[in-house]
């Protein structure tokens, strides 16, 4: 909660400060933006809805057996390619990307294959990918953004494995 | 058939909008939306079959209580991305992060993904707001890549907690490189596949 509470501060804080240098603009920069925030929003609702309030339900049906099993510490290089393909195929919100790593940790997954799970979640989880990046913004963007993000969970696996945990 | 395939006629869907509108043009509801929902329903419907009403109703009372959670935030993100791509200097922009801002423009989208408050409600729409005001993919892949594999929101509300603080530093400290390599390939396939700049 705490943490939560200072991520809102900072965010409304930072609305509140560049809403200021608009207004500093004058009035119609002001209006402007504010129009065009707003109805970035009413556009965005729909889908964050339907992505959050489905995401449950997507979650509920895939078990988390599956996903871990795949990751084992001798699982090498076949390891980490099965944690990038489970990372982008992982549904939901960061709850449960995180707790699948936590879960693949706790029952003995490699730390380069839960890293490469944890890091290709962030970078390209499918699911993500359509419900946020793509309403926000151009599809061109986000897909060569996913295309050229592809090397870079074996780039952090082959830097786990190179350097071994501390 | 010797003779070519014919090309498929450019779909005519901006026929209808022939009003012009200033500012970002939005997208209608479209194949991923659907794809999303129908995958919803269909495990929904598997949720329902396996542990019954309840089930179900558990879930969506869980997920409509975290909808209201962050329906503010994505307001607050929207609004900050509408400010910044107003009061942003498009020149100034372009200069330090557009395609010609080399290294230099790399680690600045990398140091403002990492600053950036807020998670993919704000990361997003700034994301794009930099693109409208001039900056070239690669900064703003560096920018996003930065947030979600160094920036500390979701470091802070999510991974932590669940991962603990050991495998949390050490994946960031391993992520440090990524962001700033990722813009600069980014940009290297970019001016290939692009020769002559991004189409609009």
């Amino acid at each position: 909660m705490n943490a939560a509470l200072i991520i809102d501060i900072t965010l409304w804080g930072s609305v509140l400060a560049v809403g200021y240098m608009a207004f500093r603009r004058g009035g119609a920069v002001l209006k402007s933006s504010l129009r065009e925030g707003t109805l970035d929003f009413i556009n965005i609702v729909p889908r964050i809805a339907l992505g959050v309030i489905g995401s449950g339900y997507i979650a509920a049906v895939i078990p988390a057996e599956v996903i871990t099993g795949w990751l084992g510490p001798n699982s090498g290089w076949l390891g980490v390619l099965t944690a990038v393909i489970a990372g982008a195929a992982t549904p939901g919100g960061p709850v449960v990307g995180f707790s699948i790593g936590a879960v693949a940790l706790k029952v003995g997954g490699g730390t380069p294959q839960v890293i490469a799970y944890v890091v290709a979640w962030a970078l390209f989880a499918f699911q993500r990918l359509i419900l946020w990046e793509i309403p926000f913004m151009p599809a061109r963007f986000v897909w060569f953004r996913a295309a050229v993000s592809v090397p870079f969970p074996f780039l952090a696996a082959a830097i786990a494995m190179a350097i071994g945990k501390p | 058939m010797a003779e070519p395939p014919l090309k498929d006629p450019a779909p005519a869907d901006d026929a209808g909008e022939a009003e012009p509108r200033p500012g970002r043009k939005r997208k209608p509801i479209g194949w991923s939306m659907l794809t999303i929902a129908v995958l919803v329903v269909v495990s929904a419907a598997l949720v329902w079959r396996r542990d019954g009403i309840d089930g179900v109703l558990e879930i969506l009372t869980h997920d409509l209580l975290l909808f209201g959670g962050i329906l503010p935030r994505v307001l607050a993100g929207c609004l900050l991305g509408a400010f910044i791509a107003e009061i942003l200097p498009h020149e100034k922009v372009s200069r330090s992060l557009g395609p010609e801002s080399g290294l230099k423009g790399l680690l600045i989208g990398t140091a403002f993904g990492a600053i950036l408050p807020g998670g993919p409600f704000t990361a997003y729409p700034v994301a794009a707001a930099l693109l409208t005001v001039g900056a070239d993919f690669g900064a703003t892949i560096a920018m996003v890549v930065s947030w979600t594999l160094i920036g500390y929101g979701r470091a802070i509300a999510w991974e932590l907690p669940i991962m603990g603080t050991d495998f949390t530093l050490w994946r960031i400290v391993i992520s440090l490189p990524i962001p700033v390599l990722a813009g600069a390939l980014g940009r290297f396939v970019f001016v290939r596949i692009y020769p002559k700049g991004a189409p609009e």
